[in-house]
């Protein structure tokens, strides 16, 4: 990236002289050194339009001019000596008086409204001074819209910002949501009744400076935001780790906003991580201890005794479990008997990811850094439905390179409404290579659609167009090579090139073909950023253990008991499989918080914590660990972390006292001694024993109500606070009041900003770092450390068999997480089954769309509707990936389709 | 020695002073309407629940003794799933009163609630609620307020207009 000089500025705001970054527009920069300019329609990532009218100042032409002139400060570039006034009679007065205009229509709903406690609107009118409504005259209706069943629409309360749709269409690529009618009759909405298709809506919700649009799945527990004891937290339903703010109220997790990381998720999270929290809620959760065929007589530590003092014992770790809790499993286990709870292909193509991305050659991008990228290939992946923010931050990377070119216009980068004008339809080039259509084709400059065999293929041959030194795939066609030889030509242009892939083809060659292209695009000034996404939320984590895998475990293991931790084996593999795995077992310990079939197995199961109910370490698909806190301790004494009841366990085989059990602080130091290639996870969070002027932090805002009454009906007199021995943070509205450190945050309030908007109090300046720097440390390395070159086993060309199908898994945003789809908002968008075939195929089967076809693959068999593709080559099926109701697979798979005959 | 007998003499006057005391509880004691005793909620002039469940008295109470829990019927009309007062740490403040935007939480002139177990004073939604308008009779919040709850259409409040035509171009 070229290093661009900051100039600074000397500005003068009610005649003090304070220092400005030029290149900012005015009412950032006010907000960036403290002070309070109310605004609507100004977003700190969408830029500037000036529409609402709201941050007006007093602007003179130089220090002896007196008269001035109102201006819109989100207009206004910053200019050294520049005159400004806030406190201006007349500023003070037009803001008034504006806010007094946006609200004449605005309804009495604040009681009923949703928004009410962290509504920007709330706060901008208290801000302005306009505290009673003289405007007696009847309000403006409007009809509302079924929206989905995420998001709620209230239109009434709508003050025109345009907000929405400037989110919604221009930032996130939506074409369901725009502005109807004219003049003071604008509507916000569907062109009619329907679900809102975009990944993102969710974001409707914060975006929204009113209760126009709020999430629906809150206002069926609703609670307000003072009212919520909260704790940050990390998104655990992909591999990119956004980050969260997680809301707990009556011992049931309420909402999920997103918690800003400039590094990671910036301002927005998709809506897979919003709305598919419900799981922790959910009734099926495991409450008790259950051991079954033991002596029932015992208690459970007596049972837990015998079966671990006895025998031989192996332990299967988790991909969606924390760093610790793997940990405390290999330690109790040992490290010759810890294996990961994933089948060998997979362990391998994240083996080959980290070998990667861990090696030096390439560079590995941030979020935000690959929303700087100008040019992109996305290689046999489809972001928007594995890692659907990393397709939000594609969407801003396209948009790079007109920006870039923009700039020679002397447009300033906030000043959106005019580079959209100028730049139009222009965009950077974005190339997608896919089995099957892809929700960014529609940015693509080229798309390829091949299986993924012919993908990697693809890859290599842009690598061997790039570098001499790559190796050559072999009887390559010759519009495959034309491709390449196009896509090799952009990227060799480009000064910041990112190529995307991952696991979601479950194909290790077009990872390695990835590398190739990066490998290929390093020149002395330019390291090609490589971006994977991997299955799950510590998929990197459970990687950088180097463990082998489930097969391993399957193949040639003897053992009498077997710990599995937070894991479905039977959504590992095929179901005979796992049934003859496990049963060569005596006992089967289950650590997890879901019923599930491997827990129908277990012996003995016990409860454990979910990402709200407990604290952990996760690392995401950039190597960077991130640490979640506990919401709210449960009211089971039950449920505890998995990490907890492991390491309860050495009590019973290793004979630990129980006040020599490890906390999480020395867990995290025992973890970076014995494996420490993770060192720096113990610096990711402050310790327990963190205090500010001797103080926690508190989970709850100091408006938090009902502490004398919440359990008033089972005991009136109130229970002592817990106490958290694991965290800095509190379960209490009291202690440190100002702003702490970046990776405690648990809630965005600053005086007279009740909203998420508060946030510009906690960064540096607006739209940069957190105060302290972002959360999160980087594990991976960016110095040379493996001497790994080019790849070169190419795979064969792919070639239809004939009565042969070869299965694509089709991940589903809504569906393919194991967990988010115990959400019912999340389940009521998550598709039924279906099989995906081509034009080819379906002549051929002589079958049309939604006939019933018979998949087999291996011992599974399943009547399957078929789903007609344009795209999806010749011998090629696309099946969901990991839907619930579809039976476990282990992939890559081939099998059969017959027509099943009426 | 004279102030002494003063004194005597005066409290020997106030013999036949009207008495101050009265005979309680056989005598009742006459309060005003807007004495703060125990809290109700009330009805809207319908008989629907005037609590909408917003959480304003339990944000204004300064020993945070109301609890509640917001829910909502098949027509969108907010009301608490359970309102829990917790008498032996209330105050009588009356803020809860003075936030209540639709007039449901009253303080009423009765202040007899003595009870000999503290767990008694814990009262619940259907000890709180009263079939009453209580001191503001006529009033509906959802007459004055922009969501339309199964109480009206949309638009057909006081003071509203009727529903925007978003396909017209009539100013």
């Amino acid at each position: 990236m070229p290093l661009a000089v900051i100039i600074m500025a000397i500005i003068y705001i009610d005649k003090k002289p304070f220092e400005a970054k030029a290149g900012k527009n005015l009412l950032e920069t006010c907000l960036t050194l403290g002070f309070n300019l109310p605004y609507f329609c100004w977003h700190p990532a969408m830029g500037s339009v000036g529409a609402c009218r709201q941050c007006a100042v007093r602007l003179y032409k130089d220090e002896n001019d007196t008269t001035g002139r109102l201006v819109m400060s989100c207009m206004e570039g910053i200019r050294d000596n520049m005159y400004v006034s806030l406190d201006d009679p007349v500023a003070r007065d037009f803001r008034s008086q504006n806010m007094e205009w946006l609200m004449t229509n605005h309804p009495h709903d604040c009681a009923v409204c949703d928004e009410g406690g962290s509504c920007h609107l709330q706060d901008m009118t208290v801000m302005t001074g306009h505290s009673y409504r003289r405007f007696r005259y009847p309000k403006r209706t409007y009809k509302n819209q079924y929206l989905g069943p995420f998001i709620n629409h209230e239109m009434n309360r709508c003050i025109q910002c345009y907000r929405c749709v400037r989110f919604y269409k221009d930032y996130a690529g939506g074409k369901d949501l725009d502005v109807f009618a004219a003049h003071d009759h604008v509507y916000f909405g569907r062109e009619k009744d329907g679900i809102l298709e975009n990944e993102f809506s969710g974001n409707l919700a914060e975006v929204c400076p009113t209760g126009v649009f709020t999430d629906k799945t809150l206002k069926q527990h609703y609670t307000r935001k003072w009212d919520m004891t909260m704790a940050p937290s990390i998104c655990q339903h992909c591999s990119l780790g956004c980050n969260i703010i997680a809301g707990e109220r009556y011992g049931e997790l309420r909402q999920i906003t997103s918690r800003y990381n400039s590094e990671v998720n910036g301002y927005f999270i998709c809506d897979r991580g919003r709305f598919g929290y419900e799981f922790v809620n959910d009734v099926t959760r495991i409450q008790q201890p259950l051991i079954r065929n033991g002596n029932t007589g015992q208690s459970l530590f007596e049972n837990l005794k015998t079966v671990l003092s006895a025998g031989k014992m192996i332990g299967i770790g988790s991909p969606r479990a924390t760093l610790e809790a793997n940990f405390a499993l290999r330690q109790l286990v040992g490290k010759q008997n810890f294996y990961q709870g994933i089948p060998e292909h997979e362990a391998c193509l994240i083996q080959t990811v980290l070998e990667t991305s861990n090696g030096g050659h390439v560079h590995t991008p941030s979020l935000s850094e690959t929303e700087q990228a100008d040019v992109v290939l996305i290689l046999g992946e489809d972001p928007t439905n594995s890692a659907p923010r990393l397709a939000l931050a594609l969407r801003q990377a396209v948009r790079k390179k007109p920006l870039d070119n923009a700039s020679q216009a002397n447009i300033p980068a906030w000043h959106d409404a005019a580079l959209r004008e100028l730049i139009q339809d222009e965009k950077g080039e974005l190339f997608v290579a896919y089995p099957i259509e892809t929700k960014l084709d529609e940015l693509a400059a080229g798309t390829f659609r091949a299986a993924p065999d012919d993908i990697a293929r693809l890859g290599f041959a842009i690598a061997d167009c790039l570098s001499d030194a790559a190796p050559i795939p072999l009887r390559m066609d010759d519009h495959v090579l034309e491709t390449a030889r196009n896509i090799a030509a952009v990227l060799q242009k480009a000064e910041r090139p990112l190529i995307v892939s991952g696991t979601s083809l479950h194909n290790v060659d077009v990872i390695k073909a990835a590398f190739n292209i990066a490998l290929a695009l390093q020149t002395d000034q330019r390291k090609a950023a490589l971006c994977f996404t991997l299955p799950e939320c510590n998929s990197v984590g459970l990687g950088m253990m180097h463990a082998p895998s489930l097969d391993t475990a399957m193949e040639d293991v003897d053992a009498d008991t077997i710990v599995i931790l937070e894991n479905d084996l039977y959504r590992r593999g095929a179901k005979q499989a796992i049934d003859g795995f496990l049963a060569k077992f005596k006992n089967i310990i289950v650590l997890d918080h879901l019923h599930h079939a491997t827990t129908g197995k277990a012996t003995i199961l016990l409860p454990v914590a979910t990402f709200a109910e407990g604290e952990g370490t996760l690392v995401n698909n950039e190597g960077r660990a991130q640490r979640f806190f506990q919401v709210f301790m449960p009211k089971n004494e039950n449920i505890r972390e998995s990490w907890r009841w492991l390491d309860e366990f050495h009590q019973f085989c290793q004979g630990k006292m129980p006040d020599e059990l490890n906390e999480l602080d020395h867990l995290l130091e025992e973890l970076v001694t014995v494996m420490p290639q993770f060192k720096g996870v113990e610096t990711v969070a402050p310790p327990s024993g963190f205090r500010i002027n001797g103080q926690r932090i508190p989970r709850e805002p100091h408006r938090f109500s009902g502490r004398t009454s919440m359990q008033a009906n089972v005991a009136v007199s109130e229970p002592k606070p817990p106490e958290d021995t694991d965290s800095p943070l509190s379960y209490t509205m009291e202690g440190y009041r100002g702003i702490p450190p970046a990776p405690l945050i648990p809630f965005y309030w600053s005086p007279g900003w009740n909203s998420g908007q508060s946030l510009h109090k906690y960064q540096i300046e607006v739209g940069g770092p957190l105060h302290g720097g972002d959360p999160g440390k980087r594990l991976f390395h960016e110095d040379l450390v493996s001497k790994a070159g080019f790849q070169d086993n190419i795979p064969c060309a792919f070639k239809p068999h004939n009565g042969e199908t070869v299965f694509v898994p089709v991940s589903h945003i809504f569906g393919s997480d194991e967990l988010s789809v115990y959400s019912p908002s999340v389940t009521s968008r998550t598709p039924k089954p279906y099989v995906m075939i081509g034009r080819q195929d379906a002549a051929r089967l002589q079958v049309t769309e939604g006939d019933l076809l018979n998949v087999r693959i291996g011992g599974v068999a399943m009547d399957l509707p078929v789903k007609g593709s344009d795209a999806l080559p010749e011998g090629l099926a696309g099946i969901p990936f990991n839907l619930p109701s579809m039976p476990g697979l282990s992939w890559p798979c081939k099998g059969t389709l017959t027509l099943l005959k009426p | 020695m004279i102030s002494l007998l003063r004194t005597m003499g005066l409290t020997f006057l106030h013999m036949f002073r009207k008495r101050e005391t009265i005979q309680y509880p056989e005598e009742k004691v006459v309060l005003h309407p807007r004495w703060r005793g125990r809290i109700v909620l009330t009805r809207d002039p319908d008989m629907g629940e005037r609590c909408v469940g917003c959480y304003l008295c339990a944000a204004a109470c300064p020993v945070d003794c109301i609890s509640l829990q917001a829910t909502e019927d098949e027509n969108g009309r907010r009301y608490p799933e359970f309102f829990r007062i917790n008498f032996s740490r209330c105050i009588f403040c009356g803020y809860c009163e003075e936030a209540c935007p639709t007039y449901a939480i009253q303080l009423i002139p009765d202040f007899e609630m003595g009870e000999y177990n503290r767990q008694n004073l814990v009262y619940e939604k259907e000890d709180l609620l009263i079939n009453s308008e209580g001191k503001y009779p006529g009033y509906n919040y959802y007459k004055v307020a922009g969501l339309a709850a199964g109480v009206k259409g949309k638009g057909e409040g006081e003071n509203e207009e009727p529903p925007v035509d978003i396909r017209s171009l009539i100013p």
